[in-house]
């Protein structure tokens, strides 16, 4: 069964004017069918404006569908019996680290979490002292959240979510206001709980960098998805990517450039070492 | 210069009044400032006297940490003095400078007041220096529990408390930001007199406004996404337990006050006072 699953999903909401009134309606997601299968790593792209955030907020059932459906787990989002069970088991990780964590204590804050959900105050601290072990947090777990860098708060977030024990993760553009060194580190310790608790994560993001080791990517553009497929074969489409505002990553834009050149190199290039080897191939020859 | 503000002071240290549970020090600095005005005799006041140092002691916070807080209430206390003093007739009259007297009884209120105001706040910020606020929030919480039969809303209450507090270095820090760049951008905050510098405020207070909404409107999602329901079938990661400590700081207290009482019932001030 499906982890995550969109049927035709639609989601629309009121456009105003000045005053309030209603003027008309406006299309944030356009028809999206999505499959995540569990234990999977997928990652959604899109430009400012592409509905991919509006999307990650349908998983966790923070909106819910003006038409088509969303599965989660097997519940569809818009049963209101359902809500805690669908937020439980996906989880959320939100773009600006300051305004999701709620405990002035680090330990505080990823218990948050357990708290509400009432499990009991003994499993509570084992959860919260894996949790933060596994996103390498344990020896702040006494400090203050405000004294953290910004990629050491996102890990906490993530913690909080794992000491749910979610089936899945959707990350919201984790890492857009991170340095790049938190940029690798929050990346990096995704990368890791997906292998050590073979969580399903779903990775919304600009950053072509961060994708390259998605198992699925999907480029959306005014609410649809308009490109999915493996990162090989995304990355294969340089002039449509382009076209709809996305970058590719370095090492794929130097090995397409290269081959307009006239040099011989397969499309969808990913790493720089991958790039390197096909290059020492080339001058072998 | 926005830094400077503490809110909360709280003393960090390891000492047996700082281990207490929160419900202890609230409930039993409330008694303490009962004490206070329930007597009013040297050996009462002698009493309280060295209950509250013998506290203080045992806290571990320095007293001139908690002497500093008195700074604030120096204009009333003053005041307060100066009114008694002057003001309250009978008894022998000790001093007669033009229209001043100074009666025995004047005196007396007045030194009592002082000693009555300075051991009130004595004693109520030496809870805060012991208790951080979230632990003080989870004591009020649990204390005013009872009320959740009459539909007050305690868990709500005590919930945007501690987020409050969580959120007052970010806006200061945020607030300091804002100045930044208002002055870069040419604002003059420091010149002018008081209503020009308060109009000037305003281009700093509404940018930090709209991003303190957004701020609370990101956060509120991210409670609802981390299934966050309100009180119910809630359970606590850091339960608050009475132990023994807090059973005996109880019963030394309430000892505390026995004897107050008795003092103030049985022992008539005259005897102690010239």
């Amino acid at each position: 069964m499906e982890m995550v699953q969109a049927k035709e999903l639609i989601y629309e909401y009121e456009k105003r004017d000045e005053e309030g009134n209603v003027i008309g309606m406006s299309r944030a997601i356009d028809g999206v069918d999505l499959d995540v299968l569990p234990g999977q790593f997928v990652a959604i792209l899109g430009h400012n404006g592409s509905g991919k955030s509006t999307l990650a907020k349908q998983i966790n059932a923070i909106l819910v569908p003006s038409g088509g459906t969303m599965w989660v787990d097997g519940r569809d989002t818009r049963d209101p019996d359902e809500l805690w069970n669908v937020r439980q088991s996906a989880g959320m990780v939100f773009q600006n680290p300051d305004n999701q964590i709620i405990g002035t204590v680090v330990e505080e804050d990823v218990g948050f979490g357990p708290e509400n959900l009432g499990v009991p105050t003994d499993e509570i601290w084992t959860r919260v002292e894996e949790s933060l072990k596994a996103v390498g947090m344990i020896e702040y777990r006494s400090h203050s959240p405000n004294k953290l860098s910004g990629g050491q708060k996102q890990r906490v977030a993530i913690a909080g979510v794992i000491a749910m024990e979610p089936k899945c993760i959707v990350l919201d553009e984790p890492t857009a206001m991170l340095d790049p060194n938190g940029r690798k580190d929050v990346i990096r310790t995704v990368q890791e709980l997906r292998k050590k608790k073979q969580v399903t994560v779903i990775l919304i993001t600009h950053y072509m960098e961060e994708v390259i080791d998605a198992d699925r990517v999907y480029v959306m553009d005014h609410g649809r998805v308009v490109m999915d497929g493996t990162p090989r074969e995304i990355f294969s489409r340089v002039e449509e990517l382009k076209q709809y505002g996305m970058d590719v990553p370095q090492a794929t834009m130097l090995a397409e450039e290269l081959r307009k050149r006239g040099l011989d190199l397969p499309r969808g290039i990913l790493h720089s070492e991958e790039l390197v080897e096909h290059i020492m191939a080339l001058k072998k020859r | 210069m926005i830094r400077d503000i503490t809110i909360g002071q709280y003393y960090p240290a390891d000492s047996v009044i700082h281990r207490l549970d929160p419900r202890v020090k609230i409930v039993c600095t409330l008694l303490f400032l009962i004490s206070l005005f329930v007597q009013n005799s040297l050996l009462g006041y002698a009493i309280a006297t060295v209950f509250l140092f013998w506290v203080i002691h045992a806290s571990k916070v320095p007293l001139k940490f908690i002497l500093r807080g008195l700074k604030a209430i120096v204009i009333i206390l003053m005041f307060t003095v100066v009114m008694n003093l002057f003001l309250t007739t009978g008894g022998k009259e000790l001093v007669h400078i033009g229209f001043l007297h100074i009666y025995e009884k004047g005196l007396r209120t007045s030194v009592f007041m002082a000693v009555r105001l300075i051991y009130l706040i004595m004693g109520s910020s030496l809870m805060t220096f012991t208790t951080t606020p979230n632990a003080l929030t989870d004591g009020i919480e649990k204390l005013l529990h009872p009320l959740n039969k009459l539909h007050v809303p305690v868990h709500e209450v005590a919930m945007m408390m501690s987020i409050a507090l969580r959120f007052i270095p970010i806006l200061l820090e945020e607030t300091d930001k804002i100045m930044k760049a208002q002055i870069a951008r040419g604002a003059d905050l420091e010149s002018g007199n008081i209503i020009q510098r308060t109009k000037a405020m305003v281009p700093i207070l509404v940018p930090l406004f709209v991003s303190a909404f957004r701020r609370a409107n990101d956060l509120a999602m991210a409670m609802e996404a981390r299934c966050y329901n309100g009180g119910e079938g809630r359970t606590k990661m850091k339960p608050l337990v009475y132990r023994k400590r807090d059973r005996a700081a109880y019963g030394i207290t309430i000892l505390y006050m026995v004897v107050i009482v008795l003092v103030g019932r049985f022992v008539p001030f005259q005897i102690w006072i010239f």
